[in-house]
């Protein structure tokens, strides 16, 4: 090692040491202010699959309707008792019903919503299907029928048409 | 002609069901606890705060259970409603006094009548969120066995008294 080696590794370690330092600043900055983080964490997780009741296009996590405060309490006292997540779905759908839930469970009565799409995919590419292969067919057809039927009258029409065109064409470029 | 009669009739399905889309009312979440027993409670009662009162008191009886509180706006819309059906004593109806200072409660019976038996005092909304309340006002209608039979939501109007409230009751008192 050389003398001017040293240095350069204290400065490497002066600057590491203000970079954790301003690192270990922000984290506790961000530390959440509720006691227990686990429980709000989980607490958030759980709220964010549920729909608030008050304003029903938000999740019960991000509402600010006192309802939503309140089973948010509830909801945290459960996750404290130890209940599991499926338990506490099933307090919330006992009082309230599946309109809580932002994943419907699937049963009888929400087949229609849960197959309804694919349905009408189904159906639609069915009828696609159907209409490409028509048309495919009379366009078949017409050109066919069209090369068979063209007489040497016609032809000849058809060229003097093209003839005349060519001509035009050729006028308009000078 | 023949060509418009699908389009055609696309439109009038699409029109069918927004028009049926439109009467169905996002607010009306269906209650799970319909058909259920009645969530048992036990708290003071609103004018004797020393007295309890317990939905098991009211076993072999049908009654109504309302809810309600003073700030609530709704409320004074269906409150002659309640104080009218309360004189036929058709039905006895009890009230809950959901999340309502106790001094601002007493005053506004005094001030728009009390049609209740006795109101309890719901404080924290704990029992409300036990019987789904997502919005005040809402009734419940429960029989002899303490089953939930009905729940109206949004104010109590005339119409749903006369049809939907009072042949219930008759029903279920035979």
């Amino acid at each position: 090692m050389t003398d001017g080696t040293t240095p350069g590794i204290l400065k490497i370690i002066f600057v590491l040491g203000l970079a954790l330092f301003v690192l270990a600043v922000q984290a506790n900055e961000a530390v959440p202010m509720a006691a227990d983080e686990a429980v709000e964490k989980r607490l958030v997780s759980i709220s964010e699959e549920m729909r608030c009741l008050v304003c029903q296009n938000e999740s019960l996590s991000g509402s600010h309707a006192e309802l939503a405060q309140d089973l948010r309490r509830e909801i945290r006292s459960l996750i404290k008792q130890g209940k599991t997540d499926a338990e506490i779905m099933d307090f919330m759908v006992s009082r309230y019903g599946d309109f809580v839930r932002y994943r419907p469970p699937l049963k009888a009565t929400t087949y229609l919503l849960w197959f309804g799409p694919f349905l009408l995919l189904a159906g639609a590419i069915a009828g696609l299907i159907v209409y490409l292969r028509r048309r495919g067919r009379l366009v078949a057809a017409s050109t066919e029928s069209s090369k068979l039927t063209l007489s040497a009258e016609e032809q000849r029409r058809a060229e003097a048409l093209l003839e005349q065109n060519e001509m035009q064409e050729s006028e308009n470029q000078r | 002609m023949k060509r418009f009669l699908i389009p055609m009739g696309l439109f009038v399905v699409l029109v069918g069901f927004l028009a049926v889309g439109l009467r169905l009312d996002p607010r009306e979440v269906p209650s799970p606890l319909v058909g259920k027993q009645a969530p048992n409670f036990e708290l003071p009662q609103l004018a004797q705060p020393d007295q309890k009162f317990s939905p098991l008191d009211m076993k072999g009886k049908v009654w109504l259970l309302n809810v309600w509180a003073s700030w609530c706006v709704s409320c004074r819309q269906e409150h002659p409603v309640l104080v009218a059906l309360s004189k036929t004593g058709a039905v006895p109806i009890y009230g809950l006094d959901y999340k309502d200072p106790r001094a601002d409660a007493l005053k506004w019976l005094a001030q728009l009548g009390d049609p209740y038996v006795l109101s309890v005092a719901d404080a924290d909304g704990r029992v409300g969120i036990d019987y789904g309340v997502y919005g005040v006002p809402e009734t419940y209608l429960i029989d002899k066995a303490g089953v939930i039979r009905y729940k109206h939501i949004g104010p109590v109007t005339r119409d749903a008294v006369d049809e939907k409230i009072l042949p219930l009751v008759k029903e279920l008192e035979k």
